[in-house]
This record gives structure tokens, sequence and C-alpha cells, in this order.
């Protein structure tokens, strides 16, 4: 996929260039038998790797995208490609997640618009897009999905599986759903369930959607999008990713032409400018039905459900966490990622916790990224480390005899 | 648990400490240890490789938080001070304070915590008591510096110096048990005894194991 020529064209640290994959997997009649009842297939995942699978088919990283991202999250297109993936930051040669170390495979999700099946995808039955006919999933069901697409990689047991916000949610329910595929997970600025008010904002972008003409009960292929629905939708999410304090330094009460007050409707302020600039740029890429989708499933997580305590759902996990929130995150804030370690600790499982000092809000995941590399790394190193000593050797090198350990060399 | 361990380079430095060698001496294999500023996690990982215990540590610094995870240890980010609210009763079978007892702002809150949480606590800390601390301060007329407590008073993390005595004095007012007490003269190389003639005169450092008191 990539060759050291190409490579040489980029920064140091990029994953180079790569190439978009797809699987079809869940033909009829093994359709996936989705959370809500219903089935689906065929499913096509859309998918990007990173690094070189070692023999032993252990230094594989699964990156979970959140709502809006896909399956590019690192290095780039082609050459003169002038954007990198999103998450290019952590994922390359020497960083966060060592392409030079590990094999990274980052999946577009069930739902997704971005070449994995989701409703605008072809009905094979119809020969249209899916739209609001294409059946209600969950983060269950894409972490399913996933799952199949590790098994068809030929990849037994993931070292980590790892994302933030949404991308944690999967990570979350992997370990729990395949206690035994993975070794460590390592959900960032994520929570166990999202709370009222994330909902709550989730709602009141659907009903941008609904509200917009152009939706047209969701048949609007052929026809003009509902973009004014979706643009503010996303302006709605991105004053939620922000924090106050970040917000405010950023804009201030900056005025965007004039420095007086034109008193009238049109874009003054900095900030409204910045917001329908996020709104635009997203209609581009994304799709309404699609967030209608994506945002529903992020509302129906919740890792407790059926069970009597988030510590008796957490007790099928057996990977090691990594857990990584951010202070000023009010979307899902450090008290929700500390629920979840404790109800770990509580189980005995093996858990560390932090908290990041940052203002960028929800969004720190993607922009702390020293101070996430500075954890990240030597975590995988130590499970590395764990994998590269022979099998016999695989307890305690300095272990002692017991009770008597500590008493021999006192 | 991930009961593994890569090579552990600082562990022969950890087994010099006369503290950590004591604690290896009383925790029993297997047990769930909580250690309250954990630091780098040296403890810990001694804890793990020789007794298998079940280890988590409590940190403030995020730089001394890397180093645990690097030894692959389980750590929370969190202050002391404001207690181990997160953590339930009798969850653990030793909660331990090793050299942080002087650092923290409110000392019988945190103690309190650990007897809380912890079926045991372990306690250590310098004793202000020992003959050369008192004899620097008598003859000198300044705050002593010296291997024990190794910090000028403008730059020292400690805020609540003690004596064994006053350790012991402390012990009985808030009902604590005390089950068992060591002592030692140097944190390095040293080792430590359960019986010494005058501890508080005579110990630079005292190691307790409390409970819960009647």
């Amino acid at each position: 996929m990539t060759t050291s020529a190409e490579n040489k064209a980029f920064e140091e640290g990029s994953a180079g260039v790569v190439t978009p994959q797809q699987v079809t997997l869940f033909h009829p009649p093994h359709e996936l038998k989705l959370e809500g009842g219903s089935t689906l297939g065929p499913i096509t995942i859309q998918y990007e790797t990173y690094g070189t699978l070692n023999a032993k088919k252990d230094n594989a990283i699964l990156i979970c995208h959140a709502l809006s991202g896909d399956a590019h999250a690192a290095g780039r297109h082609s050459a003169d490609d002038p954007d990198a993936g999103w998450w290019d930051v952590a994922i390359g040669p020497g960083k966060a997640f060592d392409t030079s170390q590990y094999f990274v495979i980052c999946p577009n999700f069930l739902g997704g618009c971005k070449g994995t099946t989701g409703s605008l995808s072809i009905n094979p039955r119809t020969g249209r897009p899916y739209g609001t006919s294409f059946p209600m999933i969950t983060i269950r069901d894409m972490v399913v999905c996933q799952k199949a697409l590790i098994d068809h990689l030929g990849i037994p047991k993931l070292l980590s599986v790892s994302g933030g916000s949404m991308g944690g949610m999967q990570a979350l329910e992997w370990a729990v759903s395949f206690p035994d595929a993975v070794e460590s997970v390592i959900p960032i600025a994520s929570t166990h369930r999202l709370s009222a008010q994330g909902i709550a904002f989730n709602e009141v972008g659907r009903q941008a959607i609904f509200a917009d003409p152009n939706w047209n009960t969701g048949d609007y292929y052929g026809g003009p999008p509902p973009d004014a629905g979706l643009a503010l939708a996303r302006m709605i999410g991105h004053i939620t990713y922000l924090s106050e304090k970040a917000m405010h330094r950023k804009f201030g009460r900056a005025l965007r032409h004039r420095d007086r007050y034109a008193y009238n409707f049109e874009t003054e302020f900095q900030v409204e400018s910045y917001l329908h600039h996020q709104g635009k740029k997203f209609i581009q890429r994304f799709d309404a039905n699609t967030y209608l989708y994506i945002t529903k499933a992020m509302d129906y997580f919740d890792l407790a459900a059926g069970f009597s305590s988030l510590r008796v759902s957490l007790k099928r996990a057996k990977a090691k966490f990594l857990l990584i929130a951010f202070s000023s995150d009010w979307l899902f804030p450090p008290p929700e990622m500390k629920e979840i370690a404790n109800a770990l600790r509580s189980n005995g499982s093996d858990v560390t916790f932090l908290t990041i000092q940052s203002d960028y809000g929800h969004d720190a995941f993607l922009l702390e990224t020293e101070e996430i590399t500075k954890v990240i790394r030597p975590f995988l190193k130590f499970l590395r480390l764990t994998h590269e000593r022979p099998p016999h050797a695989r307890s305690h090198p300095e272990a002692g005899t017991g009770a008597n350990a500590g008493g021999a060399v006192l | 648990m991930n009961t593994l361990s890569p090579d552990a380079p600082g562990l022969a430095a950890a087994l010099q400490r006369t503290d950590f060698r004591t604690v290896l001496e009383i925790v029993e294999p297997g047990s769930r240890v909580l250690d309250l500023g954990c630091g780098n996690g040296s403890l810990l990982q001694l804890l793990r490789n020789r007794k298998q215990t079940v280890g988590y540590g409590v940190e403030l610094s995020p730089n001394l938080i890397t180093e645990c995870i690097e030894k692959g240890l389980s750590v929370f980010h969190g202050n002391l001070d404001e207690g181990l609210r997160d953590f339930e009763d009798q969850s653990f079978d030793y909660v331990i304070l090793n050299q942080t007892l002087p650092v923290v702002h409110r000392p019988a809150y945190v103690i309190e915590e650990m007897m809380r949480v912890g079926r045991k606590g372990i306690v250590s800390f310098p004793n202000f008591g020992y003959w050369r601390i008192r004899l620097r301060l008598l003859l000198t007329g300044r705050m002593p510096v010296d291997e024990v407590i190794p910090h000028e008073w403008y730059d020292t993390p400690n805020i609540h110096h003690l004596t064994v005595k006053d350790f012991g004095l402390f012990c009985k007012r808030f009902r604590v048990a005390l089950l068992d007490a060591w002592y030692f003269r140097s944190l390095e190389g040293d080792a430590a005894r359960q019986a010494m003639i005058r501890p508080n005169w005579s110990a630079a450092f005292g190691l307790f194991v409390i409970t819960r008191g009647q």
C-alpha cells in the first residue's frame, strides 16, 4: 500500500499514502441480527490500515471514530492530498499509535456515510437508497460489524481498541462484548451512557433536520438535501464540543468586518461566522439521514442496560483499561469516566484513570495530542513488552516464592 | 489483573529501600493493596512482582502517573486531601501511606479514610524526634536538612512534621489501633526492626500497621 519512496514525500511521522479498502460481509442468509430486532445484510465495511501486521498477529490496534468521522484516520490518499486523516496527529511512526510498531485499523462504522453500509447506501432490494427505511442501529451493532472485520483480517486478539467521544463508547462496548478478543481499551473523553443533556442536544440537532422542508420525511435523494437543517445541527454540536473559555478566548466579542455594531441581522460576530463556516463545511461532507441514525445510536448507548449496575455489566470485561478525560469537557464530563473507572476498580480490573487539564472542552481529545501521547505510548509499550517475553517466562521474572519472598530479601 | 511484568530495571533499586522491604514483609501474597501517593509506582511494582498483589495507586502528578503506566500499573489521578470518596468501605486489605503523611493537608481525615477503605493501613514517615534532627536544631538553630528530611524549609512538600511519639498520641486520640511498629535509621539499605529502645529518640523513620480501634 505504501512505498518508502512515497513515504519520503511526507513529513516525519506520517503514515504515508493510504488506500481505503472495502470488504462485504453478512451476505444473506448470514445477515447481521441487529440489537433492535431486524436483520441487515450484506454489509460493506470501508476501512484503512496503517503499519504492518506482525507474524504473531498480536500488534493490531482498532481505532473507532466519532460521530462525523470516517475510515480515513491517518496519512493521505495521494502524494498531493492536502488533507491528512482525522487523527493524523496521533497515528503514524513515532506517534501515540506508533505505526512502526503497531498495525492500526480504522473502519467507518456501520450506519456511516463514508463507504460503510448506511442509510445513504443502495438497498439491494429496491435499488434506491435505504433512507429512513434503514434499520435503527446501535453502538453494539457497530462493534459486532467491527469484530467481523477483525475476524476477516485473521486477527484473533486486538492489542488495543481506542477512540474518543463516541469512538470511546465503541471501545467500551468491545471490552464487554468481546472480552477475549481485546487485550486493552483506551476510551478517551467518553462515557458509559449518554447523559440526558447529551440526548437533549442530539434531539435538537435531529429536530433541526426534521424541520427542514427539504428533508421530505427522509426521502431527499434526487432532490435538494436538507442542508439548512444539517448545518444547524452541526452548529449546535460544535457549541457542545468547545468550552465557554475556549470559545471566548478564540473569538471574544470580536466583530467580523467593522468596529461598530451594524444593528441588523447580518453575520456580525466572529463566533457567528465560525459556526456558519462549520455548518457549511459539514454539509459538503456529511449526510442528514446518517446524522439522525448515528445520534440515535449514541442516545441508545448504555453499558449498564440489561444489568443490575454498571459494575455488574463491566464484570464481563477482561481488558486492561486506560481511561482519559479532560477537565473542561462538559459534554462527556470527567465524573462519568470516573464512574467507569470506579466500577472497574471495584471489580478488581486493571484500570488507570486520568483527567488531563485542558481548556479545549470535548474537542480536547483531538487537540491535546502531546498529553495523550505521553500516556498512550507507555501504556501500549508495556503490553508490547509482555508479548516479547518468551511464554515460559510469562509470569514475573522477579516473582518470589509467595509468602516468603519478602522475608527472603528483608 | 495483568500480572505480567516486562523488565523491571528499577526493581533492584526499589529493593534497597528499607521502607519498601518492610511493606513487602508485612503484606500477605495476593492482597488487595491501595497505595496513596504512589509516586512512580516502585512500591506497587515490587508488591505486584513479589507478592502478586492486586494493586492500585493514587497520584496527583501527571508525570509520575506516566511512570506508573510505563510499569503497567493501575493508577488513579486524584488528590488525597479530597478523601477517598470513590472507594468503597473495606474494599482493600491494605491502604498504604508511605512517606506521604507529612505532605497531606488533612492528615487526620486521610488516616480516617484509610481505615474506612482498608482492613489495615500502613503509615510511614520521617521521625522529627530522631536524635540527629533534635541535635541539629539544638546546635545550629536551623531547620534540619539531612538525609532524613532532605528539604529546605522554603522548598519542602512536607507541611506536617511529626514524631513517633506524636503518632502514638494521635492514634490514642483518634481511636486508631496500632497493630505493629517498625523502626529504621535510613531509608536505604538499613534493616527495619520491630524492637528499638526509645524509638522516638533512636529511629529516623517509623512504619506502623494500623486499623480502626474499638
